[in-house]
């Protein structure tokens, strides 16, 4: 399918240099940022709302609403989160790496919006490429004069500064990232009070975008807010990047329209399974949703809306394809082992609760699992996550916790069986077991 | 100092019954306040919540449906609606209490906190009963010193952070925090950085399980053992409230217990474990005589007949002027009353001061025009501190000046020759070289720190004035009171003095110009007293030094030391030694040997603190009542009853029969005192009572702008004031504090030491004209160019005297 690429552009057209400043320009970069620099900051709010723009980074939250609710006291910060954690998310390191300038001006556009004067780019510390290409990139915009004191020729000031992460996807939570650029624990805040926008980095209003969500606006600005909606679905607009990993022929970063199918995902897209094995199971929107199953949802649109009545979510536009030789067991212990290994400690059910389901999964996946642990597992998943739905009905002060127990409502839902028969024959009955470290 | 307007009001319903609270107020306070207890670990009363434990979820009904939300993050609302005891909520409790004991270990047999842990208790009356854990529980090493005083079990730790908040957010010194994360996040030191707070001691007493032991008190008792008695610590002239804990006739510890209005239920490591000298082998449990040149026990009939005799005989030859009472300041005011009274009936002197010649004038600190209280520091627009670091010898007023300027808004000011613990909280700081303190004062006056003044003219100010460095003197304090007063909109005055009941011993006359109830020792006064004091002398009193100069001179001949070491004390204890060495005959009433009375004539046992009632006075002029619940060692007795029998042997008998009837002596006999009593202590005003109760107070002292001295111009001046650990006879017998004061060091600025070939940890030499020593050095960069600092009174330090010019050379190495 032949779709017209927003963010992807570039790079795809010129492989070889699309990060570097001149070919940045010479294909109409700056432009924009330029032309921004002489509109006032409704007009912007006005243009990126209009323009349905979601936000790119898992909540989908209308970036336009976002900046209005920016709170009046000054000065304002700008950071944008470059934290790229959710396993199975690997698009906005093709934009860091491949595209900088293209964010750089997305981020001018954001600043001018909400007469941010000193912005930062926070990446994780386990992009060192990207990093470069980005501190290089920031760079040559300074060097240019797009970046600094009196930016593109007017008396905008401008300052940018890259900071790099220590290896906590939890400082990809908002608040944990502004603590942790702060020097701080990278622990989430409270909200209330401590939303960004009222009281974000040094307790000033901040707004937090994601990498790819600021990518967007040269364009919606080049091409008009009409046209963007045109691109893709009436309530989610323009394209969207999906990192597709697993059992596919083809992994990879895709440019798509909303409303395609998973099938079209897989098997067109990607490429099919490889092997001619059967698809199990999918994941939808990174380590945090809900699984899907090809029985129930092969055909449903890749929508935000549709994968929320589902009950899961889109996410961050991560999708991780499983056939039929993986064990379930296998996978949900080694995602709730990743959250348990990030939680930030704070609270007492993420805390103690994600460590305990990682280790009854163990035991299970080990071969000394009990017929009445999947219902343990599922009270104790109660205790974090009330109720065990979509978006969650949490005990903990942020999403972390619940986010463990989206693997074992695919274990409840859709592979009962396949627990019953670990415990039955005291091991996994797809492949001899040798877990981890 | 201002009223408070009327807080509004809101109306919510917690399980169903409607309560009128006040807005604003944090639910969780406010059902607490109403009666519903809703359970928690990591909210704590005295901060900032932070909502991480989540053992306090509760239901209220949101825009969206019932909601869990945290009570201790939630303010209430008008309309709330909330269920603290619903099916959704108790699973969420009990959910909450599995977790935290899935890795917590059976240490309840072993473990300091049973039988006042809150976890157990919350388990019993919330949790689910039975664990469904049966996976390996985590370790670490256990327990591992995180200071002195200070054990740390990490796997008993609920990581409830009421340690780390209250170590950065109460007390300044951030030196625990939490390290790694997830499921191994622990609570730990910074590498070669031990918890070296002097409040360490409150996160023991904050911590809801027994993560955090006393190393004094690990394994001593069970609470249930203990019986235990409300006090006042007298360690800080603020008086802070406590619990005196004992089991078998043995203090075996100190507790905090808040309240409003002077410590918050803080206490300073001093406090909290400053108490062991009471239980110390050198308590002296017999009346001491000198007999050949010895000391040697007696009785208490023939130590007192002596005494009488000596008294009677020197009476005679030469009348009252040839009497000195030197001391009082530790005692309770009962004690302190008799003594006033013993001397100015019995002795016929007016020779008494508790001033061991390092305090503020006696009419400052009796009796300002506006003393403030320690709540005024909450609602000041400004405080200003101009006098010693409030960290080092005033803690309770260090914390609550420390909150006042970081979550209350309010501006500090802080004057003082080198870094204090509170510059960091400071709008301002200055500093001056020591003895330049007029100097600086006229600055401000002329203009030339306009900011200060700003500060200065606020409306409302609170001033805590004292001395900062030896080198200033006494009368630097009242100067800067005077100047506050000059510019403040309304300004209120906290004088600091740092010995024990010193407010209360003045306030019962034991200074030279004072007559109990803050009356001055006059013709007026005296006539009033002398109704009931019988003849009253009239020759003007000596204050501290005049009569150690009078020992030294002959013409005191007798002198009475209570509970008073003047040959380490006084700031220049040359001249205090060689007045102890010629004096005639010297009498002590004190609980230990001392470099002042070893060479006393007769030394009486004196019952120390816990071991007598009585009332107290800070320095707000709050009256508390001390309790007793130690026994005496041996055959002490608390001072107004050795004083009394005295009295009676020497021919003049004082009639007090017993504590409380002193107490009511007190408040016949002593204006400012009218209406104190022990009951009304003891039932009515649970927070002491500040005097006068009514207008009755005769003495009135507007401060005094005085002139001073010009701070010596010399590269080295020599900058000495106090620590909270010292070598003072207290801590010199606390087994546990001892070892954690500074000792024999000089601090000097990186410049100076370079310049002076001085290393950090090598001995230097300091030489003044009065005295020399060898110090160790310390490279600081808080302590200015041009100034050493030294602090007074450690082990292993010889004095300096009082001469500001100094010289600091290297010591070999």
């Amino acid at each position: 399918m032949t779709t017209p690429l927003v963010v992807t552009k570039r790079m795809t057209e010129f492989p070889a240099d699309s990060h570097t400043i001149d070919r940045y320009e010479e294909t109409g970069g700056y432009e924009q940022a330029r032309r921004a620099t002489g509109m006032t900051r409704d007009e912007l709010v006005e243009e990126i709302k209009t323009s349905g723009l979601l936000g790119r980074g898992g909540a989908a939250f209308s970036a336009g609403l976002k900046w209005s609710f920016l709170a009046p006291s000054r000065p304002s910060y700008l950071v944008i989160n470059a934290d790229e954690s959710e396993p199975g998310t690997f698009k906005d390191r093709q934009l860091l790496e491949r595209d900088p300038h293209q964010m750089l001006e997305g981020i001018i556009i954001t600043a001018i919006a909400n007469e941010v004067h000193d912005a930062f780019i926070y990446i994780r510390g386990e992009y060192p490429k990207p990093a470069r290409r980005v501190q290089a990139a920031v760079g040559e915009a300074y060097a240019r004069g797009h970046l600094g004191k009196g930016i593109l020729g007017s008396d905008y000031d401008l300052e940018v500064t890259v900071h790099l992460g220590a290896g906590a996807y939890i400082c990809g939570e908002e608040t944990a990232l502004i603590n942790s650029l702060e020097g701080l624990r990278g622990e989430p805040r409270l909200k209330p009070p401590y939303f960004p926008a009222a009281k974000g980095l040094y307790m000033q209003p901040t707004i937090v975008n994601n990498v790819e969500t600021v990518s967007n606006l040269p364009h919606i600005l080049a091409m008009g807010a009409e046209e963007f909606i045109e691109l893709g679905h009436p309530l989610d607009t323009g394209t969207f990047m999906l990192s597709v990993s697993g059992h596919v022929k083809k992994p990879g970063n895709y440019e798509l329209p909303h409303g395609i199918t998973w099938r079209d995902l897989i098997y067109d897209v990607a490429g099919g399974i490889p092997n001619d094995r059967e698809l199990k199971a999918i994941i939808p929107g990174g380590a945090s949703s809900p699984w899907f199953v090809p029985e129930i949802h092969l055909d449903h649109q890749i929508t935000k809306d549709v994968c929320a009545e589902a009950g899961s979510m889109l996410g961050s536009g991560a999708v991780i394809v499983m056939d039929d030789t993986t064990c379930m067991v296998r996978a949900a212990e080694r995602i709730v082992r990743f959250f348990a290994h990030e939680s930030c400690g704070q609270c007492t059910p993420c805390r103690e609760g994600t460590t305990w389901m990682e280790m009854i999964l163990r035991r299970i996946e080990e071969g000394q699992g009990r017929a009445i642990d999947l219902d343990l597992l599922l009270d104790v998943s109660d205790n974090i996550s009330v109720g065990l739905g979509w978006p969650p009905k949490m005990t903990t002060i942020c999403p972390l916790g619940p986010s463990a127990v989206s693997p074992v409502l695919a274990l409840r839902d859709y592979f009962r069986e396949e627990v019953n028969a670990h415990v039955e024959l005291g091991g996994c009955p797809l492949r001899p077991v040798e877990v981890h470290a | 100092m201002t009223e408070q307007p009327a807080p509004d009001v809101v109306s919510i319903t917690i399980d169903g019954v409607g309560h009128r609270v006040p807005a604003g107020s944090l639910l969780i306070k406010a059902a607490q306040d109403n009666g519903t207890y809703i359970p928690r670990f990591c909210w704590h009363e005295r901060m900032n919540p932070v909502g991480m434990c989540r053992m306090c979820l509760v239901e209220v009904q949101g825009p969206r449906g019932p909601m869990l939300v945290t009570a201790c993050t939630n303010n209430v609302a008008d309309g709330m609606v909330v269920d603290t005891r619903n099916d959704t909520v108790k699973k969420a409790q009990e959910g909450v209490l599995e977790f935290l004991l899935a890795n917590h270990p059976l240490d309840c047999p072993v473990c300091d906190k049973g039988g006042e842990c809150p976890l157990q208790d919350q388990a019993f009356s919330h949790g689910p009963g039975e664990s469904r854990f049966v996976e390996i529980k985590r370790n670490y090493e256990k327990p591992i010193a995180i200071s002195d005083l200070v054990l740390l079990d990490r796997e008993r730790c609920i990581l409830c952070a009421r340690c780390t908040r209250f170590a950065d957010e109460i007390s300044g010194d951030p030196l625990i925090e939490f390290k790694s994360r997830a499921n191994v996040t622990e609570v730990n030191t910074f590498p070669d950085l031990p918890f070296s707070s002097y409040f360490s001691g409150n996160t023991i007493q904050l911590c809801p399980v027994g993560a955090l032991t006393a190393a004094q008190y690990r394994f001593r008792a069970r609470p249930w053992d203990l019986q235990m008695v409300e006090s006042s610590g007298l360690h800080d002239t603020a008086h802070p409230r406590l619990s005196v804990q004992v089991s078998q006739n043995e203090i075996l510890r100190l507790v905090g217990v808040d309240n409003d209005a002077t410590n918050h239920g803080w206490l300073s490591d001093k406090e909290r474990f400053g108490f062991q000298y009471l239980g110390s082998e050198g308590r002296l449990t017999t009346p001491l005589v000198r007999r050949d040149g010895e000391l040697v026990a007696t009785t208490w009939a023939d130590a007192l007949d002596r005494v009488a005799e000596r008294i009677v005989l020197i009476r005679d030859e030469d009348g009252g002027g040839a009497f000195a009472v030197i001391g009082g300041a530790h005692g309770t005011n009962e004690d302190a009353y008799a003594l006033s009274k013993f001397a100015r009936v019995v002795l016929g002197t007016n020779n008494v001061d508790a001033r061991v010649d390092d305090a503020l004038a006696s009419h400052f600190l009796a009796a300002t025009a506006d003393r403030a209280l320690i709540s005024d520091i909450d609602s000041a627009d400004t405080i200003v501190i101009w006098g010693p670091d409030l960290k080092e010898e005033h803690p309770t007023l260090y914390l609550r000046v420390r909150r006042a300027a970081q979550e209350l808004g309010v501006r500090l000011v802080v004057v003082h020759p080198r870094a204090t613990g509170l510059d960091d909280r400071a709008a301002i700081k200055l500093g001056y070289r020591p003895g330049g303190g007029f100097e600086l004062l006229d600055e401000i006056a002329d203009g030339k720190h306009p900011e200060v003044r700003r500060a200065l003219s606020a409306e409302r100010v609170v001033a805590l004035v004292g001395q900062a460095s030896f080198a200033d003197g006494p009368k630097l304090a009242e100067s800067v009171a005077a100047y506050v007063r000059n510019k403040a909109g309304s300004a209120r005055i906290l004088p600091l003095a740092r010995r024990g009941n010193i407010f209360g011993a003045l306030d019962m006359g034991l200074a030279p110009d004072l007559l109990p109830g803050r009356v001055a020792d006059e013709d007026a006064g005296r006539e009033a007293l002398a109704t009931s004091w019988g003849d009253m002398p009239a020759v003007r009193g000596k204050d501290t030094r005049s009569m150690l100069e009078g020992l030294d001179s002959g013409e005191i001949r007798f002198l009475l030391l209570v509970g008073a070491d003047p040959a380490r004390d006084v700031p220049d204890p040359r001249q205090a030694t060689l007045a102890l060495e010629s004096a005639e005959y010297v009498v002590s009433i004190d609980l230990f040997l001392n470099d002042s009375n070893r060479d006393a004539d007769v030394i009486f046992p004196a019952a120390g603190f816990a071991e007598k009632e009585g009332t107290v006075t800070n320095l707000e002029g709050r009256v508390q009542k001390v309790n007793s619940i130690a026994p005496v060692p041996g055959q002490a007795r608390p001072d107004w009853e050795i004083l009394d029998d005295l009295a009676e042997r020497a021919g003049r008998p004082i009639g007090l029969s017993n504590g409380e009837s002193i107490a009511k002596e007190i408040s016949e006999v002593a204006p400012a005192y009218a209406g104190i009593s022990w009951d009304l202590l003891e039932w009515e005003a649970r927070d002491g009572a500040v005097v006068p109760l009514s207008d009755a107070q005769p003495l009135s002292h507007i401060p005094v702008a005085l002139k001073g001295d010009k701070a010596p111009s010399a590269p080295l001046i020599l900058h000495v004031a106090r620590t909270l650990y010292d070598d003072g006879v207290m801590m010199r017998h606390s087994q546990s504090l001892h070892p954690l004061a500074p000792g024999a060091v000089a601090h000097l600025n990186p410049e100076d030491a370079k310049r002076a070939g001085a290393q950090e940890g090598h001995l230097v030499k300091v030489v003044t004209k009065h005295g020399e020593g060898e110090f160790s050095a310390v490279v600081d960069e808080g302590t200015p160019p041009g100034v050493v600092y030294v602090p007074f009174n450690q082990p292993g330090a010889g004095s300096l005297g009082t001469e500001a010019v100094v010289r600091v050379t290297a010591v070999g190495k």
